[in-house]
């Protein structure tokens, strides 16, 4: 079971949230110029690491608001969390 | 699950891995044994090896719950998952071993107005495609499932169901090793506790890969590593449409039988079958996170428990014994990648996610094909990388969710 750190709740436990998946996927600036390779990179890729993931998390069931999570995908532990932001992660060690 | 004791002694040798193949496959899960037992039967090349980082198929052809059926929705879905279960049904007789093929039917249960219309049209649409489908009603229910609890007072009441008679389950340990001893006897190395880390290429060709046991040269590579694929494509530069989740299940102690065919229910998330040992099999949805740990939450055992209980009153009596979970690589559009790369020589089979089980004959066969004339199989040509950037995906996410 994880327990996640909620930037303004504190540690909670893992079924208050939603998984929102990979964090900073910012949407196009100029979708209609996308060529299809860049649309289906944006719509359908992810990072798929076996280690440090940067991910999303929603406090469903407590402040519902979102957060950045950065979290080992082999050993399952949670090394950050702080709000999100959209910018590149790093920020708020929790 | 207990070794087919009518064989004595060992059922494949362990050679040292040799300087080159003409192909390699790498994984030996069902997927990977299933490709080069038909690459050796149906193609002539039995000069290939299987590479397994682990032991012999202990990946997620160990710890699915070998639900074998093939009502899905699309006509490319149905086509190849009717292929496999053709397959299934000749199998035991073209391997020479009891799999414990169990045609014990399936039904997928439908519990909203939405699930109603969405399952009589794939109903409809598996009778289109000659899949054997037929909805049943609440009373047609309760008559092939007397244990389950059809009344109103369900938070999610069952409306109906589809079934598909043909559909059941085989024994996935008696599978991986009918298909891995039949390899060897045709002349295929099976070799253990060797990781593929790279590969060898000249330019935009294959020409090896590198292992944890030394390069080994090979023209074709076949990647058959299901929740473990994106690290591999990664050495060649490839991006997927993958994320690999944890999918867990969960048995019982050993009970009487009380369920002799396989209910699953997408709304809550939890599906059962009874083994033939009699211990309840349940399955649930994947963990929502990505993670390559093998082993997943709590929350999810608990869910599907509490969801299985409410469906299934008698229930209450079982007690969980064990829970273990897999990894699965999962698609956006819930379907498998078969077909060529952009890297000559390397061919892949994976996004199979929660359901490949059930396809292990026929993606071995396409698979094989596919590796052997190098170009996709035409029953694999709507699963090619390319779908997502022109968009002709194949949305199976109302077949194949939760239901294995
Ligand atoms: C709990 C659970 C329940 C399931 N239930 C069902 C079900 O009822 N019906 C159904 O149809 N499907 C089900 N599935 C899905 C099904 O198990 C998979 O889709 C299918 O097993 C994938 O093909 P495979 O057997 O070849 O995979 P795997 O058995 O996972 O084989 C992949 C192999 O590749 C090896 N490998 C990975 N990387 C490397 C490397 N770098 N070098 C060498 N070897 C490597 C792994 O060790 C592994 O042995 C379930 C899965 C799980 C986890
Ligand atoms: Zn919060």
């Amino acid at each position: 079971m994880l327990l996640i750190p909620c930037p303004w709740c504190g540690p909670r436990d893992e079924c208050e949230f939603r998984y929102g998946g990979q964090s900073h996927i910012a949407h196009p600036a100029a979708p209609a110029s996308l060529t299809d390779a860049e649309w289906a990179d944006y719509l359908f890729f992810r990072d798929n690491p076996e280690g440090l993931f940067t991910e999303r998390w929603f406090h469903a069931a407590g402040c519902r608001r979102w957060c950045d999570v950065v979290r080992h995908t082999a050993d399952y532990r949670v090394l950050t969390s702080a709000p999100c932001q959209g910018g590149p992660s790093g920020g708020g060690e929790w | 699950m207990t070794p087919d004791h009518r064989q004595t002694g060992r059922l494949w040798r362990s050679p040292e891995p040799r300087a080159g193949y003409d192909a390699v496959i790498v994984g030996s899960g069902g997927h990977g044994l299933a490709t080069a037992y038909y690459l050796a039967a149906e193609h002539g090349m039995a000069d290939i090896a299987v590479l397994e980082r682990s032991w012999l198929a202990g990946g997620n052809m160990a710890r699915n719950t070998a639900i074998i059926r093939s009502n899905y929705l699309w006509p490319a879905s149905a086509a190849i998952y009717e292929h496999a279960l053709r397959l299934w049904e000749g199998l035991e007789e073209e391997l020479g071993r009891d799999l414990h093929f169990s045609r014990r039917g399936v039904l997928n249960l439908a519990q909203s107005t939405h699930e109603v219309r969405e399952s009589v049209r794939r109903v409809d649409a598996d009778l289109l495609s000659g899949i054997d489908a037929e909805w049943l009603e609440p009373e047609q229910v309760a008559e092939l499932v007397p244990i389950l609890d059809t009344g109103p007072h369900v938070r999610h009441p069952v409306l109906g169901a589809t079934y598909q008679p043909r559909a059941g389950i085989a024994d996935h340990d008696l599978v991986a090793w009918a298909f891995a001893a039949e390899a060897d006897r045709l002349g295929v190395d099976l070799i253990q506790d060797c990781e593929v880390t790279g590969f060898l290429r000249d330019g935009d060709r294959v020409t090896g890969v590198r292992t944890s046991r030394g390069d080994i040269e090979a023209p074709r590579v076949g990647l058959c590593a299901a929740g473990r694929t994106s690290r591999l494509a990664a050495e060649l530069g490839l991006r997927l449409p993958l994320q690999s989740h944890p999918l867990q299940a969960l048995v019982s102690q050993l009970l009487e039988p009380v369920l002799d065919t396989v209910v699953m229910s997408s709304a809550t998330h939890v599906y059962v079958s009874q083994a033939p040992k009699g211990e309840l099999v349940l399955g649930a949805g994947i963990d929502a996170y990505n993670g390559y740990g093998q082993r997943g939450s709590f929350r999810t055992v608990e869910d599907q428990v509490a969801a299985a209980v409410e469906l299934y009153p008698v229930f209450a009596h079982a007690d969980v014994v064990r829970t273990w979970a897999g990894i699965v690589d999962v698609t956006p559009d819930a379907s498998p990648v078969i077909g060529p790369t952009p890297v000559e020589g390397v061919y892949l089979n994976c996004g199979w996610g929660t359901g490949g089980y059930k396809a292990t004959p026929g993606a071995g066969q396409v698979f094989a094909d596919t590796i052997a004339r190098g170009r996709a199989h035409p029953l694999a040509e709507p699963f090619g990388l390319d779908r997502f950037g022109t968009g002709a995906l194949v949305d199976e996410h109302g077949a194949a969710a939760v239901a294995h």
